[in-house]
């Protein structure tokens, strides 16, 4: 476990009851609208805030126990902290910046080297300037850096997009995949996007008002129907994981195979999008918005639909208006179509029943960077 | 304008009192400022009170205080004067002590501002990245209020220049030792005929303060750069 926390704390009348293991690997996001207490979270981590009682656990070792009278100062935790507004110091170039922890670190770490760093984060053209020099997505990056040559034994990172446009997300996002591909620390990432944490996250904590509301992997708790009110209700879709299978040239689309380990029984979960810029082979994500599936109980023929999965239906929820979402358990994956409560009625859904889920490419387009349900980059090879 | 011996004599003697009272007080003033502005701790408006009373206290009351304080007859004067020899009365150094008080809070509002108006998340930024509390007032705090501290410097070398009530109620009016420039015009218009030798040293005082003014501009703006704000 790389945090383990059960901590109680009261913030004036707001009161924080929180208890969750993050991966060993990976990104672990805590994801909850604002004010579910997940900044405050993180700085109970990192030893800024001192919670009233509980204990907190990092790698295995105590971090803070009120029981025990135990509190390792901030300082001394070897915990890498990037904030939403980066927090670089005005008075230091990117350079002194950079340095500023690794000068500080106790053990250097094998492998993270300053060049290593700058290479990464493609720094090498602003070590020179000042913070206040930097665009928003380039102080970010120098915050990245500074908190990664320190050397930690686990990152957080506290809505570190917020503060950007879409444009700058985009930009900073593929360095957030390399990082959690390639540097081999875990990561804490607190957001409220779902995009986000789509992109990035292995596990998901959900938190809503001081409490975890629920805890798994981004593929169930993304799939699970009772979840919508606080992963918000528009944007509801699954996101699944894939494998490049092939391209066709012609046509300019790629044949993808739904499931972590790649779905190999022929034919099953097989999904065509549009052409995707990587290799076949390549593990990728993509968020299937149920907006975009429709069910069928038959396996239609002659639609202009590509993709048309055969599963069973494995929940239903209704909701107080024209709504119902349903999940369908397509083997590799599950997924959740939107549909009218009069379709449920219609088609006679009920738990168990075989259905086809039917998905139009188009809603799959990876050319548009900030789209929903866009397949969600690759994320290193086949696991 | 050439200058005559003792003008020259009474212009040297204020700027090291000055110099001598802003050194001496300035670790002091940063110190107050740091705990006015930062620190959490009972009595905390009682040492804003006493920092801001030179202030608001006739620097007649001031100088009448530090006499009957550290007069040699008095008690902590007479301990400081037979444990270590130190006297303050009727001397420079006395001078330069009532100085540094009455320029003290000139030199806590400048700095204790600058210190509030950095972002305290920098020092939180800091103690994450493995800095204890000393290195991060060094290397985070310091340099960032460093325009402050110069501003304030500043500001009480001028207070301290131009201080009279103080020093003459403590140390007296002593030729070479304790008559800086505003004793020195104080004494001319009292001596008959003396009203040109006050428009002299009235004129020093102004190209000197002058002078103060556009050095502080100069040093603020290259700190402000450095700074990269």
């Amino acid at each position: 476990m790389s945090v383990d926390i059960a901590v109680r704390h009261r913030l004036g009348n707001f009161d924080l009851d929180i208890a969750f293991a993050g991966a060993a690997s990976g990104v672990t996001a805590l994801f909850g609208p604002s004010g579910a207490g997940k900044s405050a979270t993180v700085g109970m981590i990192a030893g800024l805030i001192r919670p009233d009682s509980g204990r907190i656990a990092i790698d295995g070792e105590t971090m803070f126990d009120a029981a025990a009278g135990v509190n390792v100062p901030a300082r001394r935790r070897r915990i890498g902290y990037v904030f939403q507004d980066g927090r670089l110091f005005p008075h230091l170039s990117v350079r002194r910046n950079l340095q500023f922890g690794a000068r500080r670190a106790r053990s250097h770490p094998a492998g993270a080297s300053f060049d290593d760093i700058v290479a990464l984060l493609g720094l090498g053209d602003l070590l020179e300037r000042r913070p206040a020099g930097l665009s928003g997505g380039e102080r970010q990056r120098v915050a990245l850096g500074r908190a990664l040559l320190f050397g930690p034994r686990l990152l957080l990172l506290d809505e570190p997009l917020a503060a950007l446009d879409q444009g700058r997300k985009a930009e900073i996002i593929p360095f957030l995949q390399r990082l959690r591909d390639e540097a081999g620390i875990p990561i804490v990432y607190v957001s409220h996007a779902i995009d986000e944490v789509a992109q990035l996250a292995d596990t998901v904590v959900l938190m809503s008002g001081g409490r975890v509301a629920a805890q798994g992997s981004v593929f169930d708790i993304t799939a699970r129907l009772d979840l919508f009110p606080l992963t918000g209700r528009f944007e509801a879709g699954s996101v699944v994981a894939a494998r490049i299978v092939g391209h066709d040239a012609g046509d300019r689309l790629s044949e993808l195979a739904l499931g972590a380990g790649g779905g190999n029984s022929a034919g099953a979960g097989r999904l065509w999008v549009p052409e995707i810029a990587a290799p076949a082979g390549s593990n990728i994500r993509l968020r299937i918005r149920a907006r975009d599936v429709m069910l069928a109980l038959t396996e239609p023929e002659a639609i202009s639909a590509n993709n048309v999965l055969r599963g069973s239906v494995s929940d239903i929820r209704l909701d107080d208006g024209a709504y119902a979402d349903v999940q369908v358990d397509v083997g590799a994956a599950k997924l959740i179509a939107r549909i009218t409560r009069r379709s449920v009625t219609r088609l006679g859904l009920a738990p168990g029943l075989p259905v086809f889920a039917v998905i139009k490419s188009v809603t799959v387009d990876r050319r548009m960077p900030d789209a929903p349900n866009l397949p969600l980059g690759e994320h290193g090879e086949a696991s | 304008m050439t200058l005559s011996p003792a003008e020259l004599e009474a212009l040297l003697l204020s700027l090291k009192i000055a110099l001598v009272a802003v050194a001496g007080g300035l670790p002091f003033a940063v110190l107050a400022a740091l705990a006015l502005a930062r620190g959490r701790f009972a009595g905390k408006i009682l040492l804003d009170a006493v920092v801001h009373l030179p202030l608001v206290l006739p620097p007649v009351v001031m100088g009448y205080l530090l006499l009957i304080t550290l007069g040699t007859k008095a008690p902590v004067g007479a301990w400081l004067l037979e444990s270590f020899g130190i006297r303050f009365v009727f001397s420079w150094t006395g001078a330069a002590l009532a100085a540094a008080i009455v320029s003290f809070p000139f030199q806590v509002r400048a700095i204790r501002l600058a210190i509030e108006a950095i972002d305290p998340g920098l020092d939180a930024a800091a103690e994450t990245l493995g800095a204890g509390p000393v290195d991060r007032f060094v290397s985070i705090t310091l340099p960032l209020a460093l325009p402050g501290i110069i501003a304030g410097a500043i500001t009480a070398f001028a207070a301290s220049l131009g201080e009279f009530g103080a020093i003459i109620t403590f140390v007296s009016n002593i030729p070479g030792e304790t008559r800086t420039l505003p004793l020195a015009i104080y004494t001319a218009i009292q001596t008959p005929g003396g009203e040109v030798a006050a428009a002299r040293l009235a004129a020093l005082s102004i190209a000197l303060a002058l002078a103060g003014l556009l050095l502080s501009e100069a040093a603020a703006r290259r700190v402000r750069r450095v700074a990269g704000k």
